[in-house]
């Protein structure tokens, strides 16, 4: 059965577990920071960097808000960086848990920037071998049937995860209450990703790229099906 | 603690995690739960997806405040104002539970004539000696020594009256004046709090650390006390006064006497002047009508002669008193608390030294000139983890090894994962912890290394003799199985044994079994245990400490009564008689702690077993009415007669603070600091080269002085750097740019970070004049990071210290800032 996160901001303290749990599962390398004036380190995901609280400052209605976004790659429903990629030996969508998987095929596959381009959320990140990596919703660690690292440390509730009906009806549930305070509370693109955000204001003042590039997922479907016909006839007139 | 010992009879936190989620209003002052106490959230959310309401108080909007209803920043070392306005606006709208702070509250107790408060002192003041006579501060009493009460509350001289006068001062205006908190906001915190006075509202208070690093940190916390009283707060779910330690065993430590004043068990440290153990005994075992209660202080005798049983077994005789004269006696007058030793070692008087799972260094106020001191000593043992700035002093910046004289020995500690025992966290639950994997290389767990320690201590005074050897050599010292150390023998031990067979209500308690609870010991040297608070954890039923039930109590309000064991007696929630009418019933229903149901009390096990009030007449019911059974007068305290610096909590400014005087009186700073005078001790109140307030802190992403977590490049990644957060208005006015490195210097030492400008940090309006202030995080020190510039806030604090307990005030001290 298809598997959702449901990342619910308003309860999130930034203490940061899940970015550190995101490392200590993965094996990642710490990177070399410097404070650059924030909390926020480092300032934006990596090839190594698969999960990044980012921490926004800002005034709303008069009223001081630090609002923290556990940011990490959505796994959408129809992920325009499979189309663009077209190679499922390096992007695929896993059947059982709706997981977006990158390989280490990546690296070979062309147009590595496209497939960056072709994100709505700017999630994936390359490293100096064109290799590309991201948030692989612990699929190991699904297949045996363990929670993803990040929500398995989260303590404050703010990280969910479950089978996609039953997270969405959590997330529309919770919504309704937090809409209560929040007049301008919302679920971000809730019907195209398997990572749904409940945030209390618009999705910008979190982060530029909180929600979808406008029509991206259109844009990127007509740009994959392209290339898929190109690949297509290149195939039919060589085959 | 101290505070909340004068206000309720115990010095800890009187509720648990779990029953944070019992609450409607959390008030989290003086404490950064969010980022402090991670893991705490888990319940402040579960009551506020309950509908709570949680307000942050902190000079800077941090993580904690990010997540609150309401926010209120105050600046550093003013709480006493803010709250005192609190008491007023209380008292005022009549917000109080009368009922309860008539029946379990010391407000209509009539305090003698000789009580006064005028010009910011109290009566009875020596300017001297800088200490008050605190008989002044007493209770009126009839011909049987009973205290008088009114009961009305309008006797000018009871308690209530006193209170309410000695707030009145306390008014909206001049409280934002000093301290810098906008009145509207003071009023929305005033009311979502006071609105917890009805019976069947819950509201709680988390603090921390900023509550207690202040020359008047006690009083800040018995302004929480007196608040909790009058709101009838304290006992029942969701309430209570709750001190977040901050680490996980601080309450074990502090039970078993990691501070130098106590005994295990929170007995006195004997004086010099207690020439013998009777002496002793009747000294701390409080006496006059009322006494003789089954648990309490009245059991003194019980609790130390056992734990001297504990400490020299068979060697401790009644005719030895027990070996009572082999305890170290504390001089008359003299307090022998950090700042006292690490100035003895700055004068050169202290020789040796173990630093033991610390780091001085850096979690030392006024760390140069800790740092200094240690030149000082002829030898020192570092027992740690890892290396630190302590062991490593000698080769720190500014010194010159060649000219250091101390030999520094290290021991290798293993960490917590790597060894059994227990610990207990600040709900008062002891929890036992198995190893994981074994040490690494040659480390071992802290008790094998005091274990060999011991014995060989014994070996060099049995061969060779010495000054005073009768202490070491009898001490009882057989805590291993198989050569090791085995901690179950201690936690036996810390339980107790009986040395006697025993017969009671028919039953046998055999020679050599576990004492089953603290009720059974005894003063004539038939039980032993190493902590009275503790009997009952270990027992001939097992390890209650191990055990890990999952099933809640009757009441469902998250007691898990058969998970892990819980002193005293395993009650989970203190002063819980409390939360209970005159006939027993709760005064609120839907989330009851404990009830009388006519013959016996159900839910948790209640502060006090004897029978409801109402039920009067029968013949186990005492004639006083013990909801806070540990008191002297089995009352919770509005007014305190017990501390040094008043009955009543009163606003003073920080030792160094922006202002030359205090708004609300004459006397500036509190008037029983003794300041600190050495060399190293410089001070600047009100200087205009240190213009601007700042305080100290801790991060999510960072433990301590930081020795495990700046070598975990995973952490070093989130916080990589020391750093100070300032306004965007300090910012401009100096031309700070965010990101940039500036220098931060106090009158005692400088520190250099990387600037952070935030909207999270306002200037305060105090007194009509723009006040700036800073924030620094202690987490780092010269070792690591390689740069050596990521140094320790400790070298910007200072000695001053809160006359009670003699914490220093690292909460609020003055600054100023530069570019580099």
């Amino acid at each position: 059965m298809s598997k959702a996160f449901f990342i619910d901001t308003t309860l999130c303290t930034a203490c940061r577990a899940c970015q550190a749990a995101c490392k200590q599962w993965h094996g990642l390398p710490a990177e070399e920071t410097i404070n650059s004036g924030s909390y926020q380190n480092p300032d934006d995901l990596s090839f190594n960097t698969y999960k990044l609280v980012k921490m926004n400052e800002c005034m709303i209605d008069g009223s001081m808000r630090w609002l923290f976004f556990p940011a990490q790659c959505r796994h959408c429903l129809e992920p325009p960086c499979e189309y663009m990629a077209g190679d499922s030996s390096a992007i695929y969508k896993d059947s059982a848990t709706g997981a977006v998987i990158f390989t280490s095929v990546t690296g070979k596959v062309a147009g590595v920037d496209d497939i960056i381009g072709s994100c709505p959320y700017d999630v994936p990140r390359k490293s100096d071998k064109n290799h590309l990596a991201k948030c692989d919703m612990c699929l190991d660690r699904l297949q045996n049937n363990l929670l993803p690292a990040c929500v398995t440390v989260c303590s404050s509730g703010a990280m969910n995860f479950g089978d996609r009906k039953t997270i969405l009806k959590q997330a529309q549930e919770r919504l309704l209450v937090v809409q209560n305070k929040y007049p301008d509370a919302m679920l971000i693109d809730p019907d195209e990703v398997s990572t749904i955000y409940l945030v209390a204001f618009a999705p910008s003042k979190y982060s530029e790229s909180a929600s979808a590039k406008a029509g991206s997922f259109d844009l990127t479907r007509k740009m994959a099906f392209k290339k898929m016909s190109r690949w297509f006839f290149a195939k039919a007139f060589t085959g | 603690m101290a505070a909340l010992a004068e206000s309720f009879g115990r010095g800890a936190m009187s509720n648990h995690w779990i029953d944070i989620k019992n609450s409607d209003c959390i008030l989290i002052m003086g404490s950064n739960a969010a980022e402090n106490h991670p893991v705490s959230f888990k319940y402040i959310t579960q009551a506020q997806l309950n509908g709570a309401t949680l307000i942050s108080v902190d000079p800077r909007f941090t993580r904690t405040s990010s997540r609150a209803d309401i926010y209120a920043s105050l600046r550093s070392g003013t709480d006493i104002a803010f709250l005192g306005g609190m008491i007023k606006y209380i008292i005022d709208n009549e917000l109080y539970q009368k009922d309860y702070v008539i029946e379990y509250t010391n407000a209509a107790f009539i305090v003698n004539k000789s009580f006064d408060f005028a010009d910011g002192l109290f009566s009875g003041y020596d300017s001297a000696s800088c200490k008050y006579d605190n008989s002044n501060w007493s209770f009126e009493t009839d011909e049987h020594g009973l205290v008088k009460k009114d009961t009305s509350l309008e006797h000018p001289r009871c308690v209530f009256a006193l209170l309410k006068k000695h707030y009145s001062r306390y008014s909206i205006e001049v409280v934002s004046s000093i301290t810098g908190t906008p009145k509207k906001d003071l009023l929305s915190v005033y009311k979502a709090f006071a609105a917890t006075g009805q019976s069947f509202k819950a509201g709680t208070i988390l603090y921390a650390m900023g509550w207690t690093q202040h020359s008047v940190g006690v009083q800040n916390i018995r302004c929480g006390c007196i608040i909790q009283l009058l709101l009838g707060n304290m006992g029942i779910a969701g309430g209570g006064i709750n001190a977040l330690r901050g680490e996980s065993n601080v309450q074990g430590s502090t039970d078993h006497a990691l501070l130098w004043h106590i005994l295990p068990g929170y007995l006195k440290v004997p004086r010099n002047s207690d020439i013998s153990l009777q002496n002793y005994n009747n000294k701390y075992t409080p006496s006059g009508p009322g006494g003789n209660m089954p648990v309490g202080w009245q059991n003194y005798p019980r609790y130390s002669i056992s734990l001297l049983k504990a400490f020299f077994g068979e060697k401790a005789s009644a005719k030895n008193q027990f070996g009572y004269q082999w305890l170290p006696k504390a001089d008359n007058g003299k307090t022998y608390s950090w700042v006292d030793i690490f100035d003895e070692m700055h004068k050169g008087s202290i020789k040796g030294f173990f630093a033991w799972g610390m780091n001085p260094a850096c979690s030392g106020a006024n760390a140069n000139k800790v740092r200094n001191a240690m030149k000082n000593l002829d030898w020192m043992v570092n027992t740690n983890i890892f290396d630190n700035e302590t062991g490593s002093f000698w080769r720190g910046p500014g010194m010159d090894p060649s000219a250091v004289k101390t030999e520094v020995f290290f021991l290798p500690a293993c960490v917590s994962v790597e060894k059994e025992g227990s610990i207990t966290n600040s709900g008062r639950w002891t929890q036992w912890r198995y190893r994981g994997p074994r040490p690494l290389g040659n480390s071992m767990p802290d008790g094998d290394i005091i274990l060999l320690l011991g014995r060989k201590l014994k070996q060099l005074f049995a061969s060779e003799g010495g000054v005073f050897p009768e202490p070491v050599l009898n001490l009882k010292w057989d805590y291993d199985s198989n050569g090791k150390y085995d901690p179950h023998k201690v936690a036996k031990q810390i339980n107790g044994y009986f040395h006697k067979d025993l017969m009671a209500n028919g039953k046998l308690y055999p020679k050599g079994s576990l004492v089953p609870n603290s009720g059974m010991l005894a003063s004539d040297g038939s039980t032993s245990s190493g902590n009275w608070l503790y009997c009952g954890s270990y027992t001939e039923e097992g390890n209650m400490a191990a055990r890990r039930d999952q099933k809640d109590a009757p009441n469902h309000i998250g007691l898990y009564p058969g998970f892990a064991w819980c002193w005293p007696d395993n009650r989970r929630i203190l002063y819980s008689r409390a939360s209970v009418d005159a006939n027993g019933n709760p005064w609120d229903d839907k989330r009851w702690v404990v009830r009388w149901d006519g013959r016996n009390w159900i839910g948790d096990i209640p502060d006090g077993q004897w029978p409801s009030l109402g039920s009067e007449g029968n013949p186990e019911n005492p004639v006083n009415r013990p909801s806070f059974a540990m008191t002297k007068e089995k009352y919770g305290r509005l007014f305190g007669p017990g501390l040094v610096d008043g009955p009543f909590p009163e606003h003073y400014e920080p030792v160094e603070g922006p202002l030359a005087k205090n708004l609300l009186g004459a006397q500036l700073i509190n008037p029983t600091v003794s300041l600190p005078v050495g060399p190293e001790d410089a001070l600047a109140n009100a200087d205009p080269k240190f213009p601007y307030v700042c305080t100290t802190y801790r991060v999510s992403e960072h433990w301590q002085t930081g020795v495990i977590t700046r070598h975990l490049p995973w952490l070093m990644e989130l916080m990589p750097q020391m750093f100070v957060e300032i306004s965007h208005q300090l910012a401009s006015l100096k031309d700070i740019k965010n990101g940039s490195r500036v220098k931060v210097i106090s009158a005692r030492g400088s520190v250099e970070a990387t600037a952070i400008v935030t909207r999270r940090f306002n200037p305060f309006i105090i007194d009509g004049k723009i006040v700036h202030q800073v924030g620094v995080p202690w987490h780092f020190g010269w070792q690591y990071p390689a740069s050596g510039k990521e140094e320790s806030a400790n070298l910007l604090t200072s000695f001053a210290v809160d006359p009670n307990t003699n914490i220093p005030e690292s909460k609020a001290f003055m600054v100023n800032i530069s570019k580099i």
